[in-house]
């Protein structure tokens, strides 16, 4: 059998998954009588909050990566591995950890009260806002940090000592490369926020259309109109994804981000400013969130232990999916499998969750259906992370090794087995671990449909937070996090270990 | 002239001591690979901080400076052009750091593009030019800058043999000709033969000279045989 083929049928899953169930909640809809105003209100805060919160979160990146690129420090190299833990972190935690210190009870608003200032307030869009500042933020930064790096290091010798203008000369030309590609992305993240929405937007100034999608399906069941919406949000990600096919879209998942480039400019003390102020807003929610769950953890009701489970389990089986589907599709190098690749960025989970439902439904109760759903959007959502890791460890291998195993006949599971997969152990792993950890943090399908009793972690912690029990909340973060951090590590580890 | 008193520098377990006056022309820097010719010109240069000592240049202590600020020139080995500037930006940028240029530089850089070679590459860039242009266009920087004192580590390694030598000559030939003093680095021990009267040696973490080259390749001390090839 060609390695390709399975591609071919993952690239039709993934089809049928993200534009099949739309069509199937659009086919259940008795009627869609087109959107409201509160709709309208809703995209164009979606997309206002999504350009704020790319132009922000790059815009702070900038003196923060350039401060990381030059200047080298004891807990560097940690400090950049911890930037990329928000990406990892579940939604509904570090909400919890910026509401504990930016909220109107949070540490922040205690400081301002002994000045005799008014507390914060982070509920509304300017909460969104900065919700996704504080995710996108390190994401940014390690983004343009790997454009810094890019830069030879014989240039920044030589313009020192030519006392030429290094940001001129070097870095602006290397920002209006990467900064257009990392607005893009951090856009296109933000276009289908959810959890975030959820927790601290709302209302008709902060609703997004993945939350409206949610309310029309939670509240009035109105299948037109969530066909309608998701139309909608499938049009913007799939216009801000064409403009990303023209520009270059930095990785910053990658790794290679130790080395410091020796430099003989810049202030040291305004360097320091930066990181330390980015490291404290990135930390501070984090630490929180431990401080105040630490202590929780034997007060937590069984229920919390119950949905720890669950969430663990549904992260396991969403993990082999993903990578199942993710390595179908870079072994399957072509135009249909990279769209595949990423249309699961522009679809909405809810609806896909929703029309799953409506297609199993005559066959299969609700109530058996919303773990394996869950299970199977998330795996979803995570294929195109898996695909940016795994298509170019693909490429590399056939390039090292692919002359020879034609040679000697090496074709289909064979190949995969003797060649491929061996030096795909690290990638893997690395895939793996970030589809279980986002997995495990996931609030979205699971919030619409589970029943008493199949509630995940973060749907536990929600509940336990919209009941003011937030002890016991703290103490649900405090294991999710600790929950997805050690998924992420078990996988990305043995992929290391396994390496050959 | 350049002068290094009781200079001394330590990079990790790597120590080099350092007390030498060079006059005017060139002098080449010799010795074993990992002695620490490299990191003399680095010291000197601005890029590393020695431990302790002194470094002048005609009397000018250099203590503090940045490397631009220093009367002094440099050459690396690679990365001396930048990619994206034209070649008569490149060389502006030894008078004109920050790229704004009036009329008597604009001519300046014309010509000492002619006095290497490169009549009218003035407008085009790095990658359209040959490696021994490159090298020229390089040349004509350190030209323009006019500083007392030159750098040269290794910067034409990766030229062919006859090329590289025709680049030496030609470096000595537009810079000592000024009254400039020239500390080049080189592994090959043709290039010293071919344009230094003098050497400095570093080896065994010392920096000792200078040295009359012909006396000194005719009876080499230990440290110096293996360069050589004895």
């Amino acid at each position: 059998m060609s390695l390709s083929r399975p591609g071919g049928a993952v690239a039709g899953l993934m089809l049928l998954l993200t534009l099949g169930t739309l069509g199937a909640v659009a086919w259940r809809a008795e009627y869609a009588s087109g959107l409201a105003r509160a709709d309208w209100a809703a995209i164009r805060f979606t997309v206002w909050q999504a350009v704020l919160s790319a132009v922000l979160s790059v815009g702070l990146a900038i003196p923060v990566a350039r401060a990381l690129a030059r200047r080298a420090f004891r807990g560097r190299s940690l400090l950049v591995t911890l930037l990329g833990a928000p990406f990892i972190l579940p939604v509904v935690v570090a909400v919890m950890g910026l509401l504990t210190v930016f909220g109107r009870r949070g540490v922040v608003s205690e400081g301002l009260g002994t000045l005799g200032l008014p507390p914060l307030d982070i509920y509304g869009p300017w909460g969104v806002v900065l919700a996704h500042v504080f995710f996108n933020l390190p994401l940014a930064t390690r983004m343009l940090l790997q454009g810094w790096l890019a830069i030879p290091a014989e240039r920044f010798r030589l313009a020192a000592a030519l006392g030429a203008p290094v940001g001129r000369l070097l870095e602006r030309p290397m920002l209006r490369s990467v900064v257009p590609g990392a607005l893009l992305v951090i856009f296109l993240i933000c276009l289908t926020s959810f959890a975030v929405a959820l927790i601290l937007g709302g209302g008709p100034r902060a609703t997004t259309v993945e939350l409206a999608i949610y309310q029309s399906l939670r509240f009035d069941f109105d299948l037109g109109r969530t066909a309608l919406l998701a139309l909608c949000q499938f049009a913007l990600c799939a216009a801000a994804a064409a403009l990303a096919f023209g520009v270059t879209v930095p990785d910053g998942m990658g790794g290679g981000l130790d080395r410091v480039v020796m430099r003989w400019d810049g202030s040291r003390w305004l360097d320091a400013l930066w990181i330390g102020a980015a490291t404290l807003f990135l930390m501070a929610p984090l630490l929180a969130i431990a401080w105040r769950g630490i202590g929780s953890w034997p007060d937590m009701p069984p229920t919390v232990w119950a949905a720890a489970g669950r969430s663990v389990a549904v992260a396991l089986i969403s993990a082999a999916l993903a990578m199942a589907f993710a390595l179908a599709l870079a072994l399957r190098p072509g135009p249909l499998a990279t769209l595949a690749g990423v249309l699961p960025l522009a679809a909405s989970p809810l609806v896909v969750g929703t029309g799953l439902f409506v297609l199993v439904y005559p066959f299969v109760p609700p109530g058996a259906a919303a773990l394996p759903v869950t299970a199977l959007v998330n795996a979803m959502l995570a294929v195109p992370f898996g695909v940016r890791v795994l298509a170019p460890a693909v490429a590399q291998a056939e390039a090292v090794h692919g002359r020879l195993a034609d040679a000697l006949g090496l074709s289909g599971w064979r190949r995969l087995r003797v060649v491929l997969l061996p030096r795909l152990r690290r990638p893997l792993g690395f895939a793996a671990g970030l589809a279980a950890a986002i997995s495990m943090g996931d609030l979205g399908v699971i919030a619409l449909f589970a029943g008493p009793g199949e509630a995940t972690l973060p749907l536990e912690m929600y509940r336990l937070m919209g009941s003011y029990r937030t002890e016991a909340a703290a103490g649900a973060a405090l294991l999710l996090v600790s929950l997805s951090l050690a998924l992420f590590w078990v996988f990305d580890r043995g992929g290391r270990v396994a390496e050959v | 002239m350049l002068k290094c008193s009781d200079l001394r520098i330590e990079q990790g377990d790597f120590r080099l001591e350092a007390d030498i006056e060079v006059g005017e022309g060139v002098t080449a820097v010799i010795g074993p690979s990992g002695g620490g010719k490299s990191t003399l010109l680095a010291v000197i240069g601005g890029f590393l901080e020695p431990v302790s000592g002194r470094i002048e240049v005609n009397g000018r202590d250099l203590g503090g400076l940045a490397p631009f600020e220093r009367p002094v020139a440099q050459l690396f080995q690679d990365g001396n052009l930048f990619p994206h500037l034209t070649i008569a930006q490149n060389v502006a940028l030894g008078i004109a750091p920050k790229l704004s240029k009036n009329p008597e530089q604009d001519a300046r850089v014309t010509n000492v593009l002619a006095r290497v070679g490169l009549e009218g590459h003035g407008n085009r860039r790095p990658g359209g030019l040959s490696g021994g242009q490159q090298s020229r266009a390089a040349l004509a920087r350190v030209l323009v800058q006019d500083k007392p004192l030159v750098l040269l580590d290794e910067p034409f390694s990766a030229l062919g043999p006859g090329l590289k030598a025709e680049m030496l000559v030609l470096a000595k030939e537009v810079l000592a000709a000024d009254g400039r003093t020239l500390l080049m680095v080189t592994h090959d021990p043709t290039d010293a033969e071919r344009v230094a009267g003098q050497v400095l040696l570093v080896a065994e973490g010392k920096v000792t000279g200078p040295h009359d080259r012909a006396t000194l390749f005719a009876d080499p001390p230990d440290a110096l045989r293996d360069y050589l090839g004895d």
